[in-house]
């Protein structure tokens, strides 16, 4: 048994470009990660930064310019893996003039399936997407979201070990956000390794036990979402009410701010009693006191705003 | 060989809905139509203009859905990215390119049937009698969906390295210039130098013989076919068609998709 669902060395890719393709552009440089078996694995970063050549590579839809890549102990160039892999292309698009269930039917027979078990799995996918009554459309007739969901079911039709989703939240509504998040926690809880690209935070710290961050075609950063935050110190947040025409302690002053009807202060670990002792003297109550947890949002927009202006492309909380 | 199929069943299932056969049903009627009117204005001569007609007519349509639906078999997969689900399946790139050859491939088998059951409908309906001598229209149209299948896979060669315009041009030329490759066979060129002498034989032995599936003066004038030159034809295009199609999936494979 392999002891990494995904690996890759040094994978980079360059692509030529300018009118005599001579100049060359680097989107991924030298990607050097291990995902290992059970494991929900996000790949975070900015539009642009290199999630998705790393997943075509990995798929075999564009080739290293240097490196290499295994998934399942296999090197990406052999396809008989693909039996045990799924794959969800960014804004998937099929032939316009079938029907949902015959895509998915043409998708299962490359596994070898019977006629029965295709049908019976066609069905339970089409539902299990929320498609069941859509089946029979042609998909030229499809919105996006149907068909991010059509390319949901392909993906884990034949039931595979390694799950590689690029975007899958792109393109659907608030329902159909939550419904790919339970698809995917189903799939952790069955034991699957997940792959997933995504640049919208929060579904990265929902769903992932480990992050990548990716920007400018470089590995910034892995780790789970609560260690690769764990960087930055955390910090306290003390909500008070205080009458009108108190006097607040200058050090407090100068810290506070409005917050509804109240103020908020943010101090340190070490002040948080003395703060509060001098609230009280002041004749505040206190409301409450937060411990303040750096979000992956924070981390990110740090790690990737410094580089690139790209980072405003960041989908910080959709909802 | 059974992904192969797979791929083959699903491209003929996706020309038939976009309705790449239905030019069948008009042209069978065009036929059926034109040759009530060739029978009129035509003396003792309307079966030959007949034939004539049907054929080139089988032969024109069949090469622009070849050039079209050919360049656009791997390039539109390749721009729409429907290749990237496809290709996450246990198939590999050759199968896919060999799959679609042998769909469209079936397809122009079951176009080019059908409208040469059209032209045996006009024939009858002119001549009121289909004898076994009618048999000789039925090579031509067979040597014609031969050409169709070189067509084919020159078309999806092109597809596989430039743009579809490119292609489609790239396919048309070498289609023009397969037209006279026994012209250039023949043709004195004690004027140039002995190299200049041998690169044109060279050339005219690689270009594909498109004048080879011409029989449409015999088919006409029903004479005969020989037996030899059906075997030839039927050889020849095997031979190419996988020459071609070996140097599209050595191309395809090394492809970057967008």
């Amino acid at each position: 048994m392999p002891s990494f669902a995904i690996e890759t060395e040094n994978l980079s890719k360059e692509y030529p470009h300018g009118f005599l393709h001579l100049k060359k552009k680097t989107s991924l440089d030298g990607l050097t990660l291990q995902v290992q078996e059970s494991e929900v694995f996000g790949l975070l970063g900015p539009n642009g930064a290199g999630k998705s050549t790393t997943i075509k590579l990995l798929m075999g839809i564009i080739f290293p310019t240097a490196g290499s890549a295994r998934m399942l102990g296999k090197p990406v160039s052999d396809v008989s893996m693909h039996s045990d892999i799924g794959y969800l292309p960014e804004q998937p698009y099929f032939y316009d003039y079938l029907t949902a269930a015959e895509v998915l039917d043409y998708f299962a027979r490359f596994h070898g399936f019977s006629a029965a078990e295709r049908g019976e799995r066609v069905q339970r996918m089409l539902k299990k997407v929320g498609l069941e009554t859509a089946g029979k459309i042609q998909l030229r007739k499809y919105s996006k979201g149907m068909l991010q969901r059509v390319g949901l079911a392909q993906a884990i039709l034949h039931d595979p070990k390694l799950v590689i989703l690029d975007e899958p939240m792109s393109g659907l509504d608030p329902v159909g956000r939550r419904e790919v998040r339970d698809i995917i926690l189903e799939l952790k809880n069955a034991g699957k390794t997940i792959l997933f690209s995504t640049h919208i935070l929060s579904d990265a710290e929902m769903l992932c036990d480990r992050v990548g961050v990716i920007a400018g075609g470089k590995l910034r950063g892995v780790g789970s979402p609560d260690t690769i935050v764990g960087v930055k110190a955390t910090g306290l947040e003390i909500l008070f009410e205080i009458a009108e025409g108190a006097v607040l302690p200058a050090s407090i002053k100068a810290k506070a701010a409005k917050s509804g009807a109240g103020y908020q202060v943010s101090v340190d670990e070490s002040e948080l009693y003395s703060a509060i002792d001098e609230l009280r003297a002041a004749g505040a109550r206190i409301i409450s006191v937060t411990q303040v947890k750096p979000t992956l949002e924070d981390f990110f927009m740090e790690l990737v705003g410094k580089e690139s202006s790209r980072a405003a492309a960041i989908e910080v909380n959709p909802q | 060989m059974s992904r192969v199929l797979i791929v083959a069943r699903n491209t003929f299932r996706e020309a038939v809905r976009d309705r790449v056969l239905y030019n069948l049903v008009f042209f069978a009627l065009l036929m059926i139509a034109s040759a009530v009117v060739v029978g009129q204005i035509s003396m003792d001569i309307e079966t030959v203009v007949m034939i004539s007609l049907g054929l080139s007519a089988i032969s024109l349509i069949g090469l622009l859905i070849a050039v079209f639906t050919g360049v656009g078999l791997v390039s539109k997969e390749i721009d729409k990215r429907t290749l990237h689900a496809v290709l996450a399946k246990p198939l590999r790139r050759w199968e896919f390119l060999v799959g679609k050859f042998a769909g469209l491939a079936v397809t122009l088998a079951v176009n080019t049937a059908a409208m040469a059951a059209g032209l045996f409908a006009a024939l009858w309906l002119v001549k009121h009698s289909i004898t076994r001598g009618d048999a000789v229209v039925l090579v031509a149209v067979y040597f014609i969906l031969l050409k169709l299948m070189l067509v084919v896979a020159l078309a999806m060669l092109f597809s596989c390295f430039t743009s579809p315009l490119l292609a489609i041009l790239f396919t048309g030329g070498l289609y023009l210039a397969g037209l006279f490759v026994s012209e250039l066979r023949s043709l004195q060129l004690t004027n140039l130098t002995p190299q200049m002498q041998k690169f044109f034989a060279v050339i005219s032995y690689v270009l594909p013989n498109f004048g080879n599936y011409d029989v449409m003066g015999a088919a006409a004038h029903g004479r005969s076919i020989a037996a030899m030159l059906i075997l030839h034809n039927t050889l020849y295009t095997i031979l190419y068609c996988a020459i071609v199609l070996g140097a599209a999936a050595v191309i395809f494979s090394r492809k970057d998709l967008k």
